[in-house]
């Protein structure tokens, strides 16, 4: 996935709240990452340090949730947890799985002074 | 290139000026929780960079003993800002917005999405050939050059070029901006040609109907496990250049099994663009699209048909 794309969409988020909220600087980001998100972690802590740079969220600590992947088995009749898209179920070895959750990416708050 | 994201450098970032060097790792706690903060580290770059990666200092509002600070030390006032946002939402809500247009006008509304040449602006050539180029329209993404946009408008259809320059992907807003320039006809097909790579289009909504994924048969067979989000996010699958067939060792069952494994819902068609086999499977589904796409539409046209009867009426009835 396009990090450096996620990174400055966070960053507007941040900036959009700074404009309603008006707040100087932000501390800390909290963000949701779905297990089965097109995301690398490291990447896109990479890529916020890059793109704060000079702005209000420079130096803000990136917390990054993550949720756990699930799927939904046709066999087991059942919804399972899944770690990767392509898995096949835990129980019954079956696939594909249908998946129910984990594929999101969230900015869900953040913290801020002034 | 950057080895982390793979992308090419953005031009927005700015130097950073003298400063201690300073890596930055995230790190996964127990729980399962990233954690990321800047730390001074020997590190060696593998790569190049057109810009100077060291992180400034940063402003820790924990480090109460640093000189400076106007607050009492260890006294913080912070507090929490809710957003709860897809962190994509504004690309959603360009895409949801060329989305309603694009339904306004009954237009059916293909990204088409695959390796680089895997042979997509040829299969473009054919198709227009046969649909007839007043029949579609086409949005072209490349990183430099408008050698596509060029090679459609030779078969009579309106073409736009989008240059995304150092981007590896089209966005919904600078499809936007596209789809106000071009020439559409109601009731037609638009074909954006997405900038070619596997990877990073999968996560990006341009308002399209469906994404078409391009495979061919000069690359692996295991092309779908090896990128899954891409073959998961499209509906179709055209496994092109079938007649090469006889030159290659490609196994095109495994293939097709493996694209059904990640997308068990996944329609797919052999083809070959240049000889036309394969075509009329490919035409029938563009066909039997903008027809569905066009009935879809009936009913708001006929409610509002049917308001403007109505207001006609109003207006005749106000002037006696």
């Amino acid at each position: 996935m396009h990090e450096m794309s996620l990174a400055e969409a966070v960053l507007q988020h941040i900036e959009d709240a700074a404009r309603r909220d008006s707040f100087h600087q932000v501390v800390a980001v909290w963000l949701e990452i779905g297990q089965l998100a097109a995301v690398a972690p490291d990447a896109l802590a990479f890529c916020f340090d890059a793109v704060t740079r000079g702005t209000v969220a420079q130096g803000a600590r990136l917390e990054m949730v993550t949720l756990p992947g699930q799927g939904w088995c046709a066999s087991c009749n059942a919804v399972v947890p899944m770690s990767a898209v392509y898995d096949a179920c835990p129980r019954c070895g079956g696939h594909p799985l249908r998946v129910t959750a984990g594929t999101g990416m969230r900015v869900r708050e953040i913290e801020v002074a002034g | 290139m950057c080895v982390t994201c793979g992308c090419g450098e953005t031009q927005t970032l700015a130097a950073a000026g003298p400063a201690p060097t300073h890596a930055v790792h995230a790190h996964q706690h127990a729980d399962g929780h990233w954690q990321s903060h800047p730390h001074e580290h020997e590190h060696e770059h593998e790569h190049e960079h057109e810009h100077d990666l060291a992180v400034a200092a940063s402003h820790h509002h924990d480090h109460a003993t640093e000189p400076g600070h106007r607050h009492a030390p260890g006294v913080r006032a912070t507090r929490r800002v809710q957003i709860e946002q897809d962190i994509l939402a504004k690309n959603n809500t360009y895409a949801q917005a060329n989305r309603q247009m694009l339904a306004d006008r009954s237009i059916l509304a293909l990204n088409l999405v695959s390796s680089p040449g895997s042979g997509k602006t040829t299969l473009l050539c054919e198709t227009i050939a046969r649909l007839g180029a007043d029949q579609v329209a086409v949005i072209e993404g490349d990183q430099q050059t408008s050698r596509d946009a060029d090679r459609i408008r030779v078969t009579g259809a309106a073409a736009l070029q989008i240059n995304t320059g150092k981007g590896c992907h089209l966005d919904a807003q600078a499809v936007g901006h596209a789809l106000a320039h071009l020439a559409l006809a109601d009731g037609s097909l638009l074909m954006i040609e997405n900038v070619g790579n596997l990877v990073c289009p999968a996560a990006f909504d341009l308002g399209e109907a469906h994404k078409v994924v391009i495979l061919s048969v000069t690359e692996g067979e295991d092309k779908p496990l090896k990128y899954p989000d891409m073959f998961r996010a499209a509906s179709l699958m055209l496994l092109n250049k079938i007649d090469l067939l006889p030159y290659l060792n490609y196994d095109v069952s495994a293939a097709l099994a493996y694209a059904k494994r990640v997308n068990p819902a996944l329609k797919i068609i052999q083809l070959s663009a240049t000889t036309g086999q394969g075509m009329e499977a490919w035409l029938t589904y563009l066909r039997e699209g903008m027809a569905a796409t066009h009935a879809a539409r009936q009913p708001t046209v006929q409610a509002l048909q049917a308001r403007v009867t109505e207001l006609e009426a109003q207006l005749a009835g106000r002037a006696k």
